[in-house]
């Protein structure tokens, strides 16, 4: 019953996608700039055909209706009614409707939002979004439709994998998806835009809200994923340049570039094929990372069910997508007159772009290398962590300066008059980095040179703060980006240098001491939670001032029949405290990692400040308009 | 006139090429020093100069009755089934980890049966096997 149902919205959905194409395509060939009714109501109708058949979808998770092979593969009558509906956008067949809905939504937005636009422009934005939605639709009907029938039904699901019972992992693809699947509209626009030749400022205006807020999204997406990994997988850490980690980071830095390159164009009417190119690239990196994550060609720590006719699927679109934009750039690239002084705002925004590209193309080679030494020569390779250190942190000291100098620079020609101002903020810099080493703890010249950087640019943006306030030309959302990614760094960099990991095989009621911490294993426990077995520990840290007690556990889940450990977190303002406990293979011994974490929660907050900046530029952008 | 901004902009191009090229090459460059290769026991033992001070990766069904265990040091034996090699740790493994169970090693290979390990890695699924031993166990039963 939910079945067909389903299946036939599903149509329903293609039908509607068609009839938009076919209405946009004759609207186009009437003269005026006026778009038929028709075509904003269609578009209306199929976000709504979308959004119903998502939530016929989740009906059937949360009454746990077993007929559909989604629903019994994912779900089970025992879990609790939040992870029950989380659970259907934790599975590949349901992320992909999330996917469609925001292609579907964000298409009718634009074309409401985007009036005083050329109805050429406009509806070629429409038909191209609504080519991709018809893409995905086939997909989803062909390959992994998310109502594909079971007989018999069984009586029981086979649950969600407990790890993923998460509230940071409910919140984390929704967040993630608008960020990466909202980068197609820009897609359609810039291809929309080199078939009519709207290559003029006004082309920046339709898309540049539409930059920042895929842009902040991400961002949000990527920060609950890590805080996610940080307290789930018990490892301490939040980032582990994993390929599924490196996929979602790869359209981000091209957002990045992006929606600094489309301010030059906006003001200059500079760099057209550029912002183009960036457009085109974000959505394009989207797609591959879902096809490297969802084809299983790499492994990754994060077990996502992968299956190979997916990916072949996913390559054939993601390769039509890139020929037919490469094709198009070629065909309509006109070469720009550059004419750039290398001292002005332009360079500056120019320098954020190379970098961007540089990291880009590191990580993406750092990504999908083990997947051409595997196919040429054999050998099993993996690109951990060590690599991605090795090339991006240095790089970060020259990026982070730039970035504190770069948005005072003036259009078209600067002159440096400060420079003495920026050599008292470094000065400084370097006063507080000294200052550090000496009640703390001396570090390596590497991380001296970031932590001075980092504190350069958070110094700097207190000084264009405090100089943009008296001058009334406050550029509040930039200033608050850029000051708060340098305190991400600094804290990711005190973090980095200030951690204290030890690890033990301890017995009950041994102490284990180092430097003037004790950590002593006072009980062990067995308890009976409704859908889990714990055996829960309980240690006893002191470290010469307080004690803290931390309870890590190891759960036993009983459908699906799997292990986790919870890791057991102290979190203060300074510092958290992390243990995780696991069972030696049936013996007394228990294994124990002890971590400390200096400045964790600064470290998220930070992320969330350089967010902050950019809706609030959102806001003012979409004030003004 | 002409000519100047013509060669302003020459040696601009030619130094972004520059700088994009040695960009490119620092990357590569790093990436060879950064691999892991994975290895098998039997690969580490008809490979004739695999000594290095690199670190690599081995994997292996862990022994039946191999795991013994001290208070700094876990050492355990992993096999293919052809050929097998004593791997000696300290630090924490996953909790999936267990005798006659998969297991992938990060670390260095002090002889050809001995091997410290300093990273073991961790898998969420029970049933997961990573992909590189599933083709190893696939080639041993052919």
């Amino acid at each position: 019953m939910i079945s067909n149902f389903g299946n036939l919205l599903l149509f329903a959905s293609i039908v509607l996608s068609l009839s938009i194409i076919y209405l946009s395509n004759k609207n186009l060939k009437l003269n005026g700039n006026q778009i038929t009714k028709h075509i904003f109501q269609l578009s209306l109708i199929q976000s709504t055909t979308v959004i119903i058949c998502f939530f016929t979808l989740i009906a059937a998770f949360i009454v746990s209706d077993f007929s559909l092979i989604t629903v019994y593969q994912n779900s089970h009558s025992m879990k609790p009614i939040f992870y029950k509906i989380t659970g259907t956008w934790g599975n590949h067949e349901g992320s992909l409707m999330l996917w469609v809905i925001i292609l579907s939504i964000f298409s009718f937005l634009f074309l409401i939002y985007n009036k005083n636009h050329p109805k050429k422009f406009r509806l070629l934005t429409l038909i191209i979004q609504n080519i991709l939605i018809i893409g995905f639709l086939f997909f989803i009907l062909l390959n992994s439709n998310p109502f594909s029938p079971l007989s018999p039904i069984p009586k029981e699901g086979l649950g969600l994998n407990p790890i993923l019972q998460d509230p940071a992992l409910a919140i984390h693809p929704p967040l993630l998806y608008i960020g990466f699947v909202g980068s197609s509209i820009y897609f359609s626009a810039a291809i929309a835009s080199l078939i009519s030749n709207y290559s003029e400022k006004n082309f920046a205006s339709s898309i540049k809200n539409w930059i920042l807020i895929s842009w902040s999204f991400q961002t949000l997406g990527i920060l609950v994923g890590s805080i996610w990994a940080y307290y789930e997988l018990g490892w301490g850490g939040f980032w582990f340049w994993d390929p599924v980690e490196n996929a979602s980071l790869l359209p981000w830095f091209a957002m990045t570039a992006l929606f600094h390159s489309i301010i030059v164009f906006e003001k200059r009417n500079l760099f057209y094929f550029w912002v183009i190119i960036l457009c085109l690239m974000t959505f394009i990196l989207s797609v591959t990372g879902t096809f490297l994550v969802r084809s299983g060609i790499l492994n990754s720590v994060h077990t996502f069910a992968s299956d190979p006719t997916r990916g072949i699927y996913i390559l054939s679109f993601l390769s039509l997508m890139i020929f037919g934009s490469v094709f198009l750039l070629f065909k309509k690239y006109k070469t720009e007159n550059y004419n750039l002084n290398q001292n002005s705002k332009e360079t500056f925004v120019l320098v954020n772009n190379w970098f961007m590209m540089f990291y880009l193309v590191t990580v993406l080679l750092g990504t999908i290398y083990p997947i051409f030494t595997d196919a040429l020569s054999q050998n099993k390779i993996s690109v951990g962590p060590p690599f991605y250190n090795a090339i991006i942190f240095p790089v970060v000291v020259i990026f982070l300066i730039f970035m504190s100098i770069g948005p005072n620079a003036s259009w078209i020609k600067n002159k440096f008059d400060n420079i003495k101002l920026y050599f008292s903020i470094l000065l400084g810099a370097i006063l507080i980095n000294l200052m550090i080493i000496l009640f703390f703890k001396n570090f390596s010249i590497l991380s001296n040179f970031i932590i001075i950087s980092a504190l350069f640019l958070i110094l700097s943006s207190i000084k264009d703060f405090v100089v943009s306030k008296k001058k009334n030309n406050l550029d509040l959302g930039r200033i608050i980006s850029h000051g708060s990614f340098g305190f991400l760094v600094l804290f990711i960099g005190l973090n980095y240098i200030f951690s204290i990991e030890k690890d033990y095989n301890m017995k009950i009621g041994e102490i284990k001491k180092f430097d003037n911490y004790s950590i002593e294993f006072k009980n062990l426990e067995l308890k009976d939670f409704t859908n889990y077995q714990a055996v829960v520990g309980e240690f006893e840290i002191f470290n010469g001032k307080d004690r803290n007690i931390l309870k890590p556990e190891i759960r036993i889940y009983s459908n699906p029949k799997t292990l986790t450990y919870e890791a057991s977190i102290k979190t203060s303002f300074i510092k958290d405290h992390y243990l995780t406990m696991s069972n030696i293979d049936r013996s007394d011994y228990y294994n124990i990692k002890f971590q400390e974490k200096p400045l964790m929660i600064w470290i998220w907050l930070s992320v969330i400040m350089v967010v902050i900046g950019g809706l609030l530029r959102f806001f003012k952008n979409a004030k003004n308009s | 006139m002409l000519q100047k901004k013509v060669k302003k902009r020459a040696s601009l191009l030619a130094a972004l090429l520059l700088v994009s090229i040695l960009a490119i090459f620092f990357i590569l460059q790093t990436l060879d020093k950064n691999i892991l290769y994975f290895k098998s026991p039997t690969d580490i033992k008809n490979d004739q100069d695999i000594f290095s001070k690199k670190k690599i990766r081995v994997g292996g069904m862990v022994k039946k009755n191999s795991l013994e265990i001290k208070e700094q040091e876990i050492k355990f034996v992993i096999t293919d089934f052809k050929n097998e090699l004593m791997i000696s740790y300290s630090g924490t493994v996953p909790n999936l980890f267990s005798e006659e169970k998969g297991v992938v090693a990060e670390g260095k290979l002090q002889d050809k049966s001995f091997f410290i390990a300093d990273r073991i890695l961790a898998k969420h699924d029970e049933n997961y096997m990573p992909p590189e031993l599933q083709s190893i166990m696939k080639n041993n039963d052919k």
